[in-house]
């Protein structure tokens, strides 16, 4: 006996999702975000979302669309374009209710506390910053030990980021929910998945269970499949973010949402309308079509 | 004669921040900080450890921007943070405000409810500066970055850290801030920002009418080292041959010295 199939398309995905939840996305800023997941909730009709991400293109794309009642963040960047347009436009026109800003270490913190089912994790971060005026709900907690100098010491009591569903994307996973990246960097995803109540794993490949360790280091399986409710395959699923090895950023297609997403509400519609009216298949035959315009214009 | 530009003496002020650390990471943000740690792991300290930005830890010194030769670790965005409560770091950020006190703003611009300029987000500043020793790196010096009260406190002064407690306090250590014009500490009265150099070139005055809060200022103040030829040579011809450093501080000016 096998364990069970857990495959899905990304609309099944969505199908799970409700107004109103707290969803975390896993990456970090321009890097393997659940880019295809992000766009298909955009094509949804849910809304009143509290996103808890270190923020990138998935931040600034769900604040433009009017889909965030809160959200929690550290940072907000395309990295290459330091400030996210939308996410700024959102924050300047105080079009988000709730806003959560935290340090981007009491972000790992909050994760791993809700990972380990506990109310919070006490660290030095966010002590004596606005992070603690903005976020006056966050305490400090005092340290039951003398330190060497006799003191006990008042340090930050991070609240568990508590998540009701985590969207990641990895490079491969097979069918039960067992995933690695294999890039350098496993970013968070594996916090994303043990806070949630729920997690859904999209991924370049599905590939048999022997194929995730026949040409890359076991240590890069991340994610198992007990912590996984859903599997997508979504080829390219991460752009325009960077999903090394499978693509690099893509740099030109970032650009031009940028330009759209800080430009005039017109520019904005005529991105909207070209790459993202559609579905994914859509999308990626827009990005397709975009890259051969651009050698054309060469 | 030596002919050496405002952004040389940058970066040799920054290789001298990093100069006594020891063997611990060193974590430019920045172009003008990344050529400085290069600059000084290839002179006055050669233990440091430095990354890619990303996730390797490199055992050569590449030029700007380019590809690592030789992998000497694994430092992923977790392990960071795991380094930056070990202590063993040393990170110098960019700040959009600064204050008298010390204290770094890279958060937003006006009330945080209602930002009239969103920025980056507080980032690693609030863990950074109560756990590593913290630089600042300014490339343009003037009354909107040097203000009396930053708008967002994101990264902590010294001031702030005690009033907090010996958890903030004990492993705060802010220890330069570099600007196009000068080098500070946060050694003045009261833990206020203190003048220590003035580049080649500026006077004083000029570091008093580009800043916008009293300055603890010296009976004395010493003027900026000129980078060596040694340190050019480096600069020049292998950490940054193609001159990105001019778009930080663009001022390819050719000063002389005797």
């Amino acid at each position: 006996m096998k364990p069970r199939d857990k495959q899905m398309t990304i609309d099944e995905v969505v199908a799970q999702l409700s107004d109103g939840m707290t969803i975390g996305i896993g990456g970090w800023g321009p890097r393997r975000k659940p880019m295809a997941l992000v766009r298909a909730i955009l094509r949804s009709d849910l809304k009143d979302l509290t996103i808890v991400s270190w923020g990138g293109a998935d931040v600034g794309l769900l604040a433009r669309a009017g889909k965030i009642r809160k959200v929690v963040y550290a940072f907000v960047s395309l990295d290459s374009i330091p400030l996210e347009p939308n996410f700024q436009r959102a924050r300047q026109n105080g079009t988000i209710p709730e806003v959560v800003e935290l340090d981007e270490g009491m972000f790992q913190t909050g994760l791993y506390a809700a990972a380990q089912r506990l109310p919070f994790l006490p660290m030095r971060a966010g002590l004596g910053s606005d992070v603690l005026v903005n976020n006056a709900w966050i305490k400090t907690v005092a340290s039951p030990y003398a330190d060497e100098n006799g003191d006990f010491e008042e340090l930050t009591a991070v609240p568990a980021l508590k998540l009701d569903v985590a969207l990641v994307h990895l490079n491969r996973a097979d069918v039960h929910g067992n995933a690695t990246y294999l890039g350098p960097d496993p970013y968070f995803d594996d916090l994303f998945v043990q806070a949630a109540d729920k997690a859904f794993v999209s991924v370049e490949q599905i590939v048999d269970t022997a194929g995730l360790t026949v040409d890359t280091p076991v240590q890069r399986l991340l994610i198992s499949r007990m912590m996984v409710d859903g599997v997508v395959e979504t080829p390219n699923g991460a752009h325009f973010t960077v999903c090394t090895p499978d693509y690099e950023r893509d740099e030109k297609f970032q650009k031009a949402y940028a330009a759209a997403a800080g430009g005039s509400d017109e520019d904005w519609a005529a991105f909207e309308e070209r790459f993202l009216s559609g579905d994914e298949a859509a999308y990626q035959a827009a990005v397709v079509a975009f890259h051969t315009e651009l050698e054309g214009a060469k | 004669m030596t002919e050496f530009s405002r952004a040389d003496v940058c970066a040799a002020a920054i290789a001298d921040a990093f100069k006594d650390d020891g063997e611990i990471f060193a974590s430019p943000m920045g172009m003008l900080p990344m050529l400085g740690v290069r600059l000084a792991r290839l002179t006055s300290n050669p233990d440091l450890v430095i990354s890619d930005g990303e996730s390797l830890f490199l055992a050569g010194t590449p030029p700007l921007f380019a590809k690592a030769d030789v992998v000497e670790g694994w430092i992923p965005f977790r392990r960071v943070f795991d380094v930056v409560a070990y202590g063993k770091r040393h990170v110098m950020m960019g700040a959009t405000q600064v204050d008298r006190q010390g204290n770094q703003n890279i958060s937003a611009i006006g009330d945080f409810a209602q930002p009239k300029r969103q920025l980056l987000g507080s980032r690693g500043a609030p863990g950074n500066t109560v756990n590593n020793r913290t630089s600042y790196w300014v490339p343009k010096h003037n009354t909107r970055v040097f203000v009396e009260n930053v708008d967002i406190v994101s990264g902590v002064g010294p001031a702030r850290a005690k009033a907090a407690g010996p958890g903030a306090s004990k492993y705060n250590d802010i220890h330069r801030i570099v600007t196009n014009l000068a080098v500070f500490d946060v050694k003045g009265a009261d833990d206020t920002v203190r003048l220590l150099s003035v580049h080649p070139g500026v006077t004083v005055e000029e570091i008093v009418e580009a800043t916008g809060f009293v300055l603890d200022i010296p009976a004395d103040v010493p003027t900026t080292r000129e980078p060596s030829l040694e340190e050019l040579i480096i600069i020049r011809e292998v950490l940054d041959p193609k001159g990105l450093r001019f778009r930080e501080v663009p001022e390819p000016v050719a000063e002389v010295s005797s």
